[in-house]
């Protein structure tokens, strides 16, 4: 167990080797393909048996980032650090790591259990400590009736444990773990979510864990780090990310549903901070101003998250102002509905109480809790609010 | 109703490869077969076409020259499969991995299995030839010998000269097969054996030797059955001289050189026999059916 640093770390995909570019270029004149910097100045500081969630769409450079940790990919530049020991020079049987990959690269000629002891195999452990480790590990991941098995003989969720227990008996300083639930189904995925928590509380191992799914970050990570196109946007805890967004892209990927966007411009009115939208003008509260004033005038976007939009019958506590709107769609979900509504140019969603018994194409009042509201810079799309805050006393 | 309809139309559809099967190759092996329980002689067509029982094959396994063709024609096969999975392994090692004008290289390797073998044995045997000869040439400008040697005019090296020339021209297919056993092999399993701790040597030994030996026990298959029947290149180099002689070539000198068709037919069926039983060894003994290691 140990931390992970990355210092200014950047990976450049050469398109091609300098030989094959001089090839091309001979051939196909300006059509050598150029080179691809995928992971931008990355700066991390994965803490001692933290769950760390590399998180953000496909090619957002978080894969490349974790196959540098694990040496499968060379840093173009900066420094890479588990524990004291710098490795970006330390091959990846060196480096002390353990890896999760997300076809679970199971060896398909051995069974479970040669599975398991091979890499013990391969560092001359004591038959009798391989055993034992790998009866261990397969005892902790319920699969000690399956060790005789060949992994095609096995289910997605059962390979999925057998490539875990294969990390697992290594006791390595670090878990490195790329997408490994994205090949299960849905109801599987959660299980194993849920599995993974529990044993990560019980080795207390520092992991790094990839995924696109912003519902597997929220819920596994202790902190996340979101990326995209190479550059990391935010890194905090679930929690902060998803009531302090740093900018409109953590806005729109964490939760779910997507976070509402309402273009406008910030006005001042009577000493009052005001965002007026195509549909609606609502009055930034007095807790949420700070340093807004230099922003009067300039164009925005108001960010609203569909729980914090309510219907007027059933109104929340606190101030709100209440903005009306036509509704779209009506999607009951049982505990909820979702209603798709319209405010002037803008579309919304909305998650009201599953009593509501709003129709379609109806006009509703709807409550828009302020307190809650998002601001970014239309320019930038950096977050203008002051963040993170001490959270507001309730009423 | 359905059933029936789709199995007529299937009929029609296998009927004409199923004639060409039946007339191309069943009815010569059993034609075969049949002819080497007589006597046919062309040579002494008065003697008609009398039955003869197994005098044919009597004969054959009496005739030490049988048994020499039998021991070179195993003798070759060993040798020249051993060589070209070797060689075709190494190649295809070699053109697994990324490098600058690799497609270039994939294309020309084919070039020599490419090649009619006629013309290709025709032209090492110009390689090979004593007086004219570019082996010779270089050896004697290299100052290995003074005098020009004549490599197919004595056993030992017509032995090695034929399957110099067989490896050459047939590794490119071993290793064309054994790339593409390389290819079918999923990369992440190498980063995860990286990450296990394994050398190059053990990710050879323990990753693909073991999953590539579906492929290649396949392609030794083809190659050993190949190699058994080898006949065009030894024909061309020697015509079966200097202890060189195949059963296919001794097949095909007693049929149509001494017209001597019931012998001739007795050996076919005995080298028929032979390869049938060299599949189903393989069969049987290394696992090579196809569908037994699916991934």
């Amino acid at each position: 167990m140990s931390e992970v640093r990355l210092v200014n770390v950047n990976k450049v995909f050469q398109g091609k080797t300098p030989l094959k570019k001089a090839w091309f270029e001979f051939w196909r004149p300006g059509h050598t393909p150029s080179e691809v910097h995928v992971v931008k100045n990355a700066n991390l500081q994965i803490k001692d048996g933290e769950f760390l969630v590399l998180v953000g769409p496909s090619g957002c450079g978080k894969s490349t980032t974790l196959r540098m940790i694990a040496g499968l990919e060379e840093a173009s530049s900066g420094d890479i650090f588990i524990g004291e020991r710098r490795v970006n020079d330390v091959s990846p049987k060196d480096r002390d790591i353990a890896m999760v990959f997300q076809n679970y690269a199971l060896y398909p000629h051995m069974n479970v259990y040669e599975n398991m002891a091979f890499g013990l195999r391969l560092r001359k452990f004591a038959p009798d400590e391989i055993d034992k480790r790998v009866k261990n590990a397969a005892e902790l991941l319920s699969i000690a009736h399956l060790l005789q098995r060949k992994p095609k003989e096995l289910s997605g969720g059962q390979r999925q444990r057998v490539a875990m227990g294969r990390a697992i008996v290594r006791r390595p300083q670090v878990y490195l773990m790329d997408e490994p639930l994205s090949n299960l189904d849905a109801k599987l995925r959660v299980q194993m979510r849920a599995e993974l928590q529990k044993l990560h509380r019980t080795l207390g191992v520092t992991t790094v864990y990839v995924t696109h799914d912003q519902v597997e970050a929220m819920t596994l990570g202790d902190r996340i780090v979101l990326m995209k196109d190479g550059v990391i946007q935010q890194m905090d805890t679930p929690l902060a990310l998803y009531e302090h967004p740093a900018n409109k892209y953590v806005a729109g990927f964490i939760g779910s549903p997507g976070m509402n966007f309402f273009p406008g411009k910030l006005a001042q009115n009577d000493g009052r901070i005001e965002v007026v939208a195509s549909g609606f003008t609502l009055e930034v509260p007095a807790e949420r101003r700070d340093g807004l004033e230099s922003a009067v005038g300039t164009e925005v976007v108001l960010g609203m998250r569909a729980q914090d939009i309510h219907e007027s019958t059933f109104p929340s506590d606190g101030p709100a102002s209440a903005v009306s709107a036509t509704v779209e769609v009506v999607e009951p979900l049982g505990s909820e509905i979702y209603l798709y509504a319209a405010s002037g140019q803008d579309q919304f969603v909305a998650r009201v109480d599953a009593h509501s018994v709003v129709r379609v194409g109806e006009t509703v009042q709807l409550l828009f809790d302020t307190r809650k509201m998002h601001l970014f810079a239309a320019s930038t799309e950096q977050s203008l609010l002051r963040a993170p805050q001490p959270e507001p006393a309730r009423a | 109703m359905q059933g029936r309809t789709e199995a007529r139309i299937a009929w029609f559809f296998l009927l004409p490869s199923l004639v060409i099967i039946l007339t191309m190759a069943l009815l010569p092996i059993l034609r075969s077969f049949y002819l080497s329980f007589f006597l046919k002689d062309l040579a002494v067509p008065q003697l008609g076409q009398p039955f003869v029982g197994l005098d044919n094959y009597l004969y054959i396994l009496r005739d030490s020259r049988f048994w020499a063709a039998l021991g070179n024609t195993f003798g070759f096969t060993f040798v020249s499969v051993l060589l070209e999975t070797g060689l075709g392994l190494l190649l295809a090692l070699m053109l697994n991995r990324a490098f600058t004008g690799r497609g270039l290289a994939r294309a020309a390797i084919l070039i020599p299995w490419a090649v009619p073998t006629v013309v290709s044995a025709q032209m090492w045997r110009w390689i090979y030839n004593d007086k004219v000869g570019v082996l010779n040439d270089l050896c004697l400008r290299l100052g290995v010998f003074t005098q020009p040697f004549p490599w197919l005019a004595s056993i030992d090296t017509a032995r090695a000269a034929i399957v110099v020339a067989d490896v050459w021209k047939t590794t490119p297919f071993m290793a064309l097969m054994l790339l593409a056993g390389l290819q079918m092999i999923d990369t992440s399993l190498y980063e995860a054996a990286d990450v296990d701790g394994a050398t190059a040597w053990q990710q050879f030994r323990h990753i693909t030797l073991p999953l590539l030996t579906p492929v290649m026990t396949v392609a030794v298959l083809f190659r050993t059955l190949d190699a058994f029947r080898i006949f065009d290149l030894v024909y061309v180099l020697t015509s079966g001289a200097f202890g060189t002689e195949t059963l296919s070539v001794l097949t095909a000198d007693v049929t149509f050189k001494f017209n001597d068709y019931g012998q001739g037919s007795a050996y076919a069926v005995i080298m028929f026999g032979c390869i049938v039983a060299i599949s189903y060894t393989f069969i049987k003994l290394l696992g090579a059916d196809p569908n037994a290691e699916e991934r």
